[in-house]
């Protein structure tokens, strides 16, 4: 395992970043970040733990990537601090951080075979040459490109070259391992294998600690142990990857995090059990989760397309509406209601004879897959 | 069966390559025929035998063994003297972000459309003995003589080449490193590589083609500077170029005249099949200059 490789002979390496293989946290606190006057961070605070993986989210200018750069140390904050492993790093340059870094564009040096790539951060560091030797075809090997050592970048495939980007990152053994949209340039076949590579390279790299920052939900709910999602240089939602997703806190994290239908709905008044509350929409009472509701007083329902599913005669927590819309997409159909007024989509298993438009169809939900959240949608 | 005619896409041009005439004239008339003149003279010195006889007698003088060696001396200096400001300025532009970058580079960048002599006579009021560097320090310091005359020597020229040749390394370095992604460096840094390291293993290479095109290039222009030398008159500096006008103006002797402008022609034609060589190694878009 990478982060378990010791040193072996030579001079002791004279950067932190090599002497601790150790991961570790990351913290931003009341980070304030300005381009030429406009502020793209504003007082982002967030704790990112030892070993796990942190995906900041948020559409274009939302400041995710602003974020990541300033714990690079690319960018100074205008307030705040940023801290990795508890040392205070706003005002170190980025050299002495011990940080490692994927881009989107992999950003490798042309002119330096795929070997010298990887081996650039050790030479930095002015490591021993067996040991830079010996690391380089670790790091290769981790990530299955040690038949390419003497390529150059332009004879690699995007896959190859953010696979090598990567390796060089890890090879100085950072304390955290910063991913700037690293998917992004690749086609969709390539990304989603190689989303499954990183999660299996961090299963054997558990103590690097991972930033990762990526305008795609799904790239973040399949890798991340918990998300934060930006928006407006502001935090507006962070949790556990799937209680985020199933909870969402606010109508921009419900709608940002997969596809979400909103019911409009109206407390009542009549007590909670079991954990959950009751809502009324159109005349219909529903009991959804308390979980995600900071006090109750939302006035949105938010369940996810696939928890809604047919309704048989015992069901609780029916909706009832006309088919608008059914489209097979391979694997499955997604159906589109209109239920008074609201548009309710579904999705289900292949249906060997989907609803026809027009017809009336029930379906209903479990109340632990139902949040009620704010409309305001800052939370 | 049918048959079927082949037939031709185009006719025929009367004559074909006739448009290749009237290039070929005019240069024959503008360049080739008073470069077979100056040939001739140089060979013949002005007889009808042609032989070497000439040419040996000129070279083996001590005034055009100076002079080439001059000449050499001074595009070295000033070709390595304009590949370094032109780095250190290029990378400043290119990766320094200060206020107005963009102006000052093209500032730089209008040097190339001065007359080279301009540069010698603003050096000479600012260095020159009755300059106004000299005259500060006289009234300064209480000096009978002009304390700083570097200038009517080698140091002078050379000083003089790199400011107005340096735009000429200028150019293609800041089209060369446009082309390096910010986050290549970005991420050099991330790894820990500091600024020094930077430069030297990620700017430099990508640079590289453009120094050496623009570098040879210095080196083209100023084996063949004129207006400089002549116009600082720097005390025992004489160059090639200079001792052709000094041959043939002055002391009206053509067929030595002759001689070192052949000489000096072969160098700039050895300096071109460099300068191109730079070029088709590297390619113009690597080296920036195309």
């Amino acid at each position: 395992m990478l982060s378990g490789t010791a040193p072996s002979g030579g001079a002791a390496p004279p950067t932190t970043a090599l002497a601790s293989a150790a991961g570790a946290g990351i913290s931003f606190d009341g980070v304030t970040v300005a381009y030429r006057g406009a502020v793209v961070l504003e007082s982002f605070s967030l704790e990112v733990r030892q070993g796990e993986i942190m995906a900041l989210i948020g559409p274009s200018g939302s400041g995710k990537t602003t974020a990541l750069r300033a714990v690079a140390g690319f960018v100074r904050p205008l307030r705040g601090r940023v801290r990795i492993g508890g040392v205070d790093c706003t005002q170190l340059p980025s050299y002495a951080r011990g940080i490692g870094m994927v881009v989107q564009n992999y950003a490798l040096f042309p002119h330096m075979r795929v070997a010298r790539n990887v081996a650039f951060g050790l030479l930095a560091r002015k490591m021993p040459r067996a040991l830079i030797e010996q690391r380089v075809d670790e790091c290769l090997r981790l990530v299955g490109m040690a038949d390419f050592k003497q390529r150059f970048p332009r004879e690699l495939s995007g896959g190859q070259q953010q696979r090598v980007a990567i390796a060089r990152a890890l090879a100085i053994k950072p304390k955290v391992l910063l991913l700037d949209e690293p998917l992004s340039a690749l086609d969709a076949q390539i990304r989603r294998s190689m989303v499954e590579e990183l999660a299996a390279l961090h299963r054997s790299l558990p103590d690097v600690t991972v930033l990762y920052v990526t305008h795609d939900q799904s790239e973040a709910l399949t890798l991340a142990d918990r998300i934060a999602v930006m928006r407006d240089g502001r935090l507006v939602a962070l949790g556990a990857s799937q209680s985020l997703y199933r909870h969402p806190p606010n109508r921009f994290t419900a709608e940002f995090l997969g596809r979400a239908n909103l019911l409009p709905v109206r407390l009542e008044p009549s007590a909670a059990a079991n954990g959950h509350l009751h809502v009324s929409f159109a005349g219909t009472s529903l009991r959804v989760s308390r979980e995600g509701a900071a006090n109750g007083d939302g006035s949105l329902v938010c369940i996810r397309p696939h928890a809604l599913h047919l309704a048989e005669a015992q069901s609780a927590n029916r909706l009832s509406g006309t088919v608008a819309s059914v489209q097979w997409q391979g694997d499955h159909h997604a159906i589109t209601l209109d239920c008074h007024g609201v548009a309710l989509r579904m999705v289900m298993k292949p249906l060997r004879a989907p609803p026809p438009r027009g017809a009336q169809l029930d379906v209903a939900f479990s109340p632990d897959d139902a949040t009620l959240i704010a409309e305001g949608g800052h939370g | 069966m049918a048959e079927i005619a082949a037939v031709p896409l185009r006719t025929p041009a009367p004559l074909p390559g006739a448009w290749v005439v009237p290039p070929v004239l005019v240069l024959g008339i503008l360049f080739f025929y008073p470069l077979t003149l100056i040939a001739r003279q140089a060979l013949s010195g002005g007889g009808e035998a042609l032989s070497l006889d000439h040419v040996v007698a000129v070279v083996r003088t001590n005034l055009f063994q100076v002079a080439l060696w001059h000449t050499i001396e001074i595009a070295l200096a000033s070709s390595a003297g304009c590949l370094l400001l032109g780095f250190v300025i290029a990378l400043v532009v290119a990766f320094v972000p200060f206020p107005g970058a963009r102006e000052v580079a093209r500032f730089i960048d209008t040097f190339i459309a001065l007359p080279t002599f301009l540069m010698a006579l603003a050096f000479t009021f600012i260095y020159g003995s009755a300059g106004v560097v000299n005259g500060a320090l006289m009234e300064a310091f209480g000096y009978e003589l002009p304390p700083v005359d570097f200038l009517y020597s080698v140091w002078g020229v050379i000083l003089a080449e790199v400011t107005v040749y340096t735009p000429f390394v200028l150019r293609p370095l800041l089209a060369a490193f446009s082309q390096i992604e910010a986050a290549q460096i970005e991420v050099a840094g991330s790894l820990g590589a500091r600024p020094w390291r930077i430069i030297r293993e990620i700017i430099l290479p990508a640079g590289l083609p453009a120094l050496l095109a623009g570098g040879s290039l210095c080196l083209l222009l100023t084996v063949n500077e004129f207006g400089i030398v002549l116009f600082i008159g720097a005390k025992g500096v004489i160059t090639l170029p200079l001792l052709v006008y000094d041959k043939a103006i002055q002391q009206g002797d053509y067929t030595a005249a002759c001689v070192i402008a052949l000489i000096n022609i072969a160098l700039s034609l050895m300096l071109y099949t460099l300068y191109r060589n730079m070029l088709a190694r590297f390619g113009g878009r690597g080296a920036g200059v195309v």
